[in-house]
């Protein structure tokens, strides 16, 4: 299992977090529309790229982070 | 190993006299058995080696014709040499160190292993070609039970003993070395010394019993070397050496997985590392020759004969015909030639030498020699090449080339990542000085990348000049474990299959116990001949996790299942409480009758621990903003001293979770989850805190274990509370249902009363410090005694909220139902600017869809319809399902809560309740959910 690079401990085993998924933004509920809505709940990119994804370091800082990975080869860069 | 000959005893009439590097120990011998016979081991024979000094030749039937097996390897992967050994199905009997009683049989044989009834096979093979499964049982389609009856009883694999036996013992272990040496042979063991001398900590793990690899069986300056190196290794700070071990695989960042056998008190453990640098010496594997009769016993590797005979000291045979085409079969015609077996011929492969076909059945009795001579003999040892066992370099995504100089498949070792290295016969060939020193280099140089240290180049062995050996004029098996022979590969290429991949599915080659290790060149260079394109062409198949077998139990680990315990358990326990466990917690399903504890609760007053209700403490001023963010109520205008109760939903409007909250100070809340959601709304809180309101100030602590929590529910829980508290005005005026108050109880300060009613009665819930939990409980109990306060436990609980209507999340919910679902239209504000899920269930509201929260009376109320069942409307349509039901001792009836199609919803609407045994019961949907006190009387008492 990979590595995943905490900005607060460091690279840490991969089992230590939960993944959270591509960061989506949430519409505002007062002017969204039902596919809008649809699209921020269910609909994700999922490129053979880099992706900006959220990360909770469940057993460490309990921190949620943004980070880049390439999902081809798992390498990690701090988001742009 | 002791070498004593005035105390050696000579066990087995085909021992040897004392060899140099034996590993057996003569000073004692003991008695094992052998399919019902007994035989004699010393300490250091392995089953198989045990039964060979005893002349045992036939240790198995093969898979599919049940032609006898014998020794072919004498190591770890001997196809021929999987056997039961007690309850153990699929020892690897060449590689098992047989143990004194040891209870050793053949697997799969019937009546026994002379004479085998399913060696039918073998003169129908004419009719089992390649993919003979595929061919014979695809069709048609219903026969599949029947052909599975069939195909297991002619299944390979030995006997699981009933669910009886006993369980292994297994466990796992984590280690962080900073260089992982795979395989123990003169490279990997010079790596892992020079990875220590430059100030790496080393893991250093080797599939056989002892370090040494080939050496082991070498000749007196290779066990001078070995001697030498397995001193420095003993010598080198930080180097562990795991033995009779073995890595299954590499993932990503050097994660890598070890099964370490032979251990103290554990079957098995895998051994989870995570690895700076990881050094691949697997050494190379002894490739077997394929021609007719290449699977008769007595048809034996070079390195099976060094083995036998250097290390356990054993004659493999009488007289033997050798074809070698390298130093290794040279050798072994040496060593058979001063065991004093009659070396009747060398066929010297290397100048175009060859044999034909072996004939004997249980044993080889004469060899045809490629002259057109036939020998006879009862020993034919082959040594036509080797296999680089690459699949750890391979997981780590190097692309192994066919190497046409040495023969064989080698790693691309310049294309390897920075952090995974590889040394010794993996590699290339060398002199025994060559590989040492190559295995030094490689091994400092990992330590140095493991330091973080640019990677610089290593200097790379490259294989010696070897003739390309595949397979003879002859056709022979190529895969042992799931008997393929050359000619199904030739049928499965001439049906299409011309792939390598695609040849190895049809036929199974190389898809048995052995995994390729010793025929997936065979295989490929077979497929290539068949396809007339080179090796090269063809390329090799996929190497995948895991390398070796590993048992399930190993996988798993030790059962380590922490269990929450509240402190009030161990009273519990002493009074007879039936334990349930409820996700992480242990807690009391009832101490007797439950229906008699839900009388005590309605008539007078009850205890029941629910410690694992889970609790946040939300501190800060914009905790009013949270709860009006995560609950689809309003929370703006909880005055300090309020409860309410609150239920949250995820963004797409599924309920997800409910509770209580209640205002302690200004900026002071105590929040309440359900016992399952505990841990998941605390991180769920901090998403929308972290991500979504970063400038929000809110602090949550998870006081879940910090307090131990008693609801006390009764009409008389008021008196009995009166007893305990001293603080805290009781009083209906003083402290209103759905209001918090803080107390001391028994004498415990620090205590939050909560005035709630899930039961459906006046009730007080007291959260006190966890650690005078039992105390307060005791105290109770004490206090309450001529109220005839009595302990209640889950199921209890569960028929007095259901009398009462209050739905459970996951229970009456699942996780398709949306708030408006849930019977909770009262409570959802859809007017708020914002919640977690409003525009789900303002469309919900706005389309009607979704199911409904109802509650169901049988007409029969004598009839439990047990949970899920199916509800049925008119005309047979399906329109819900019963989520709770119970029989309710208040009512004297059965009460139910079901999820019904909104057109089934209405009071009064009748639907029928499909029941287990097929029968039907009619039920009304009432006009409250609450069956039990509707008009909130009790609770507000």
């Amino acid at each position: 299992m990979m590595q995943v690079p905490c900005p607060s401990c460091g690279p840490r085993h991969a089992g230590e977090f939960g993944y959270v998924g591509e960061v989506t933004t949430r519409p505002d509920p007062a002017t969204t529309t039902p596919a809008e809505w649809r699209d921020y709940l269910y609909l994700r990119r999922n490129r053979a790229d880099w992706t900006v994804e959220r990360w909770y370091h469940r057993m460490g800082c309990r921190r949620y982070f943004v980070i880049e990975r390439h999902t081809v080869t798992h390498e990690f860069r701090s988001p742009s | 190993m002791s070498t004593d000959t005035r105390t050696a005893k000579q066990v087995g009439s085909h021992r040897l006299d004392p060899q140099p590097g034996e590993v057996v120990d003569r000073t004692t011998s003991f008695e094992f058995t052998w399919n019902g016979r007994t035989y004699s081991a010393h300490p250091g024979d392995t089953i198989a080696s045990a039964l060979a000094a005893d002349g045992v030749d036939v240790f198995s039937r093969s898979f599919k014709y049940h032609r006898p097996r014998g020794l072919l390897t004498a190591s770890y992967l001997d196809p021929g040499c999987m056997l039961q050994v007690g309850d153990e199905p699929n020892v690897r009997g060449a590689h098992r160190l047989v143990q004194p009683g040891m209870v050793v049989s053949s697997q799969d044989t019937w009546p026994s292993l002379s004479f085998d009834v399913k060696a039918v096979n073998e003169l129908a093979r004419r009719a089992l070609p390649a993919g003979f499964y595929y061919k014979t049982f695809m069709k048609p389609a219903r026969l599949w039970p029947r052909y599975e009856r069939v195909l297991e009883r002619f299944a390979h694999g030995g006997t699981l003993q009933g669910s009886d036996a006993p369980t292994g013992r297994f466990d796992q272990r984590y280690a962080h070395p900073d260089v992982l040496v795979a395989g123990g042979g003169p490279a990997g063991m010079a790596a892992a010394i020079a990875a220590a001398e430059a100030g790496a900590s080393v893991m250093l793990v080797e599939e056989e019993h002892d370090l040494g690899g080939h050496l082991r069986w070498g000749d007196e300056a290779e066990l001078s070397t070995l001697r030498s190196l397995r001193d420095s290794v003993a010598a080198a700070p930080g180097i562990e050496v795991l033995t009779d071990a073995v890595v299954l695989g590499r993932y990503d960042d050097n994660w890598v997985s070890i099964v370490h056998r032979g251990l103290p008190h554990v079957d098995e453990r895998l051994v989870k590392a995570r690895v700076g640098a990881l050094v691949v010496a697997s050494g190379l594997i002894e490739r077997p020759y394929v021609f007719a009769g290449n699977d008769v016993p007595g048809v034996m590797l070079s390195t099976a004969v060094r083995r036998l005979v250097n290390l356990y000291a054993v004659r493999p045979g009488d007289r033997a015909v050798v074809l070698t085409a390298n130093s290794s079969g040279d050798a072994a015609a040496a060593d058979l030639e001063r065991a004093g077996v009659d070396v009747v011929h060398v066929e010297d492969a290397r100048r175009g030498c060859d044999v034909v076909r072996v004939r004997g059945r249980s044993r080889v009795r004469s060899v045809e020699l490629g002259g057109g001579r036939t020998v006879r003999c009862d020993l034919v040892v082959t040594a036509t090449g080797w296999t680089a066992p690459v699949s750890l370099l391979t997981m780590a995504g190097d692309q192994p080339r066919y190497d046409a100089t040495g023969a064989r498949f080698r790693p691309d070792i310049a294309n390897l990542l920075p952090s995974v290295l590889a040394t010794g016969g993996v590699v290339g060939d060398g002199s025994l000085d060559e590989l040492v020193a190559n295995g030094r280099t490689i091994g400092n140089e990992a330590a140095r990348r493991a330091g973080g240290s640019h990677p610089s180049s290593a200097p790379e062995l490259t294989p010696a000049p070897h003739p390309a050996l595949f397979r003879a004029t002859t056709h022979g098996i190529v895969d042992f474990s799931e008997d393929v022979s050359s000619k199904d590969l030739f049928t499965a290429v001439d049906e299409g299959y011309r792939s390598a991949e695609l040849a190895k599915r049809y036929t199974t080659a190389t898809m048995g116990p052995v995994q390729g290790k010793l025929e997936t060149v065979n295989t490929v260079a077979i497929i290539a001949e068949a396809t007339g394109r080179t090796i090269a062409e063809t390329g090799t198949t996929t190497w995948r996790p895991p390398y070796a077998s590993v048992t399930l139990g190993a996988l798993a680990g030790a059962e380590r299942e922490p269990i929450r315990r509240s402190p009030m358990q161990t009273w519990h326990e002493r009074h007879d409480a039936v334990p349930l466990q409820a996700g992480a917690w242990i807690r009391p399903d009832r101490y007797g009758d439950p229906n008699g504890e839900v009388e005590a609760v309605r008539d007078g007053v009850g205890i029941i621990d629910v410690t694992p209700i889970g609790k946040l403490d939300l501190r800060g001023p914009d905790v009013a903003r949270l709860l009006n963010l995560v609950y689809v109520n309003k929370w703006s205008k909880l005055d300090i001293g309020r409860v309410r109760y609150g239920v949250m939903c995820s963004d797409d409007g599924v309920v997800i979770d409910d509770g209580v909250t209640g205002r302690l100070g200004e900026d002071h809340y105590l929040m309440s989850t359900t016992s399952s959601g505990a841990s998941a709304i605390w991180e769920w809180l901090e998403l929308w805190l972290q991500t979504e309101h970063p400038g929000w100030q809110v602090h949550v602590t998870p006081v879940t274990t910090a307090y131990a929590s008693i609801n006390v529910a009764g009409p008389r829980s008021r008196e009995l509370l009166e007893r305990a508290v001293s603080d805290v005005d009781l009083s209906p005026d003083g402290f209103p249902y759905m209001h918090v108050r803080t107390g001391t109880v028994a004498g415990v300060g620090g205590c939050v009363l909560w005035r709630i009613g899930f039961t459906g009665e006046l009730s007080f819930e007291v959260h006190t410090p966890a650690g005078y939990g039992l105390h307060v409980w005791e105290s109770l109990l004490e206090a309450g005694s001529d109220l005839g306060v009595r302990p209640f436990g889950v199921e209890a609980q569960r028929i007095l909220r259901l009398e009462k209507g209050h739905l459970i999340v996951g229970q009456d919910t699942d996780g398709l139902t949306r708030a408006g679902s849930a019977a909770l239209d009262g409570l959802v504000k859809l007017d708020k600017s914002d919640f977690v899920g409003l525009p789900e269930l303002i469309w919900q509201q706005d389309s009607g869809d979704g199911s409904r929260l109802v509650a169901l009376k049988t007409v029969d109320g004598s009839v439990l319809p047990a949970e899920g069942s199916q509800l049925i409307a008119e005309a047979g349509r399906l329109c819900g399902r019963v989520t709770s039901s119970r029989f309710s001792p208040t009512l004297g009836r059965t009460v139910a809560l079901a999820q019904v199609d909104s057109a089934s919803a209405a009071p009064g609407c009748e639907v029928t309740i499909r029941l287990v045994d097929g029968g039907t019961v009619r039920a009304v949907v009432t006009e409250h959910l609450a069956q039990v006190d509707p008009e909130g009387v009790r609770v507000r008492g």
